[in-house]
């Protein structure tokens, strides 16, 4: 099987899902992640062990639930049926609301250990300096976080990529709207199509070496930038 | 006039301890707060900053600031905060910190030309010493016009030459602004050379309230000239004994008799005073000023 002949579609649908995850969950997870890193209050843990939960359950567990909870049966998938029409499950947008719920704490996790790292002195000077919290959110303790923002952002994205045991729970395998690459490279295999299965995880392996060697490279220069010593 | 009338419970270093202050600040006091670590000084200017609860009531030129369990966040008591550790934003420039705080042009030049960091002002804090980020600090602090200046050890972190320059430019400041200034300090000479009183806490209460003088200078008897310092060693040397003893940054020798060498030990904390002798001073360097 040459080059010519390869299908590219699940890789797109891959990157679009991945894309489509990350700029959802970046507006999600950063309200999530700033009010756990500056809370005391007492049920903190329970709302961590929930945000983190994705991480140990199997993905066949997780994506069980997601299709039990989004299906016409559920009142969720009936609810958004009957008022909008959509069908949440064995479709894109089910896939999108599943990967959502499955990359949610890679997204969290780095903000939150982001803002925690930071001096509270610095968040104190800003609210002494009469600037509200969702101003000293944007302006003081965002733009601190740069390296902790970042590999959020990329370990969400390449999470939701390298995703599959849920999307094909959710999603099953229909080309051109859930059939992604980690699960066209299954099917692959499973009928025994070595060339193409070998040429689409070299893809796979060399893409997601480029995006975390830039992440690295980018963590170097901004502490450069910043005047920090490299050592 | 600057009214504060606090009390709060505090798990301190040695067990439940109950800070329970009251005292007036005249306006453009300069006003120092020295104890041991523990006593309460950081957490009254927490207080006072509104980072931390309390009872009781604080009351600044006639604007209730806390009173009746009803707190002005902190966002809205217009202080200038001085931390220990700068807390500068790093991810701005040095103009960039200042004008954040408020966006005046010319307060923020004529601030950085008074502290002598014009230069500096496109720098980010991660590229400046300590004393730079310190002034900086201080700068930024005084932007909004703040009705007090809360310093909390804003000294401690820095070498003693960088330390006389920042001490220099906290009395220059003081001076232009006129601004009620707090601050804590263990460091004796800044006090005497920056406050015009001292509040002495011990375990959250107010033990010594007076000017530098009154309560830095422990002279009491009929002595003339007194320091306190550490017996670091005794060494025996023909009939006499010489007592090593360190006063501040100063290690001196003082010539015992047997007798007195068997009064003291290494570790003892000694006075060493004179009263026959008027002690004299001769300049041996100068660190110009003002």
């Amino acid at each position: 099987m040459g080059w010519s002949s390869l299908d590219f579609g699940p890789f797109i649908l891959s990157f679009k899902l991945a894309g489509i995850t990350t700029a959802i969950l970046f507006i999600v997870a950063l309200p999530v992640a700033w009010w756990l890193s500056q809370t005391k209050a007492r049920h903190k843990p329970v709302v961590e062990a929930i945000v983190s939960l994705p991480i140990v359950l199997p993905p066949s567990v997780l994506g069980f639930y997601i299709l039990f909870a989004l299906s016409q049966n559920s009142p969720v998938g009936a609810f958004f049926e009957e008022q909008f029409g959509i069908k949440l499950v064995f479709n894109f947008t089910g896939l999108v609301v599943a990967s959502c719920f499955y990359s949610f704490p890679f997204m969290v996790q780095p903000l939150q250990s982001g803002f925690e790292n930071l001096n509270p002195h610095m968040l104190e000077a800003s609210y002494l300096a009469g600037k509200s919290r969702l101003k000293t959110l944007l302006n003081v303790a965002l733009p601190n976080i740069k390296p902790a923002l970042l590999s959020g952002l990329i370990i969400t994205f390449a999470h939701t990529v390298g995703e599959f045991g849920v999307v094909l729970m959710v999603g099953g395998s229909i080309p051109g709207e859930t059939k992604v690459a980690s699960v066209a490279i299954y099917e692959m295999v499973e009928v025994m199509d070595y060339g193409s299965a070998h040429i689409y995880s070299a893809i796979m392996l060399l893409l997601s070496f480029s995006v975390l060697l830039g992440v690295y490279i980018f963590n170097r220069q901004y502490k450069k930038h910043l005047g920090w010593r490299d050592d | 006039m600057i009214e504060i009338a606090v009390h709060k419970k505090l798990i301190g270093s040695s067990g439940p301890m109950k800070l329970d202050l009251a005292l007036k600040l005249a306006e453009k006091s300069f006003v120092a707060l020295a104890g041991e670590s523990g006593s309460g000084k950081t957490t009254l200017l927490r207080i006072l900053a509104g980072l931390e609860k309390a009872e009781g009531k604080i009351n600044v030129s006639g604007k209730a600031w806390l009173e009746r369990g009803k707190s002005l966040p902190p966002q809205e008591r217009e202080i200038g905060y001085v931390f220990q550790d700068y807390a500068l934003f790093d991810n701005m420039t040095v103009e960039k910190n200042l004008l954040f705080v408020r966006k005046d042009r010319a307060l923020a030049k004529h601030l950085l030309e008074l502290t002598e960091l014009s230069k500096m002002k496109g720098r980010y804090p991660a590229t400046l010493s300590g004393g730079q980020k310190q002034r900086v600090a201080l700068c930024r602090a005084l932007m909004n016009h703040p009705k007090i200046l809360l310093m909390d050890e804003p000294l401690s972190a820095l070498d003693p030459s960088m330390r006389t320059r920042l001490q220099q430019d906290i009395l220059k400041l003081h001076k232009e602004f006129g601004t009620t200034t707090l601050m804590v300090s263990h460091d004796p000479s800044e006090i005497y050379r920056l406050a015009d009183r001292v509040i002495l806490l011990d375990h959250g209460t107010i033990k010594q309230d007076g000017s530098p003088k009154e309560v830095l200078l422990k002279v009491k008897g009929s002595q003339k000239f007194s320091l306190t310092g550490e017996l670091l060693e005794i060494i025996k040397a023909d009939v006499i004994h010489i007592a090593i003893i360190a006063i501040g940054q100063q290690i001196v020798e003082v010539v015992l008799d047997e007798e007195e060498s068997r009064l003291f030990k290494a570790g003892d904390t000694v006075q060493v005073s004179t009263k026959a002798f008027a002690p004299t001073i001769s300049l041996t360097g100068s660190t110009s000023h003002l």
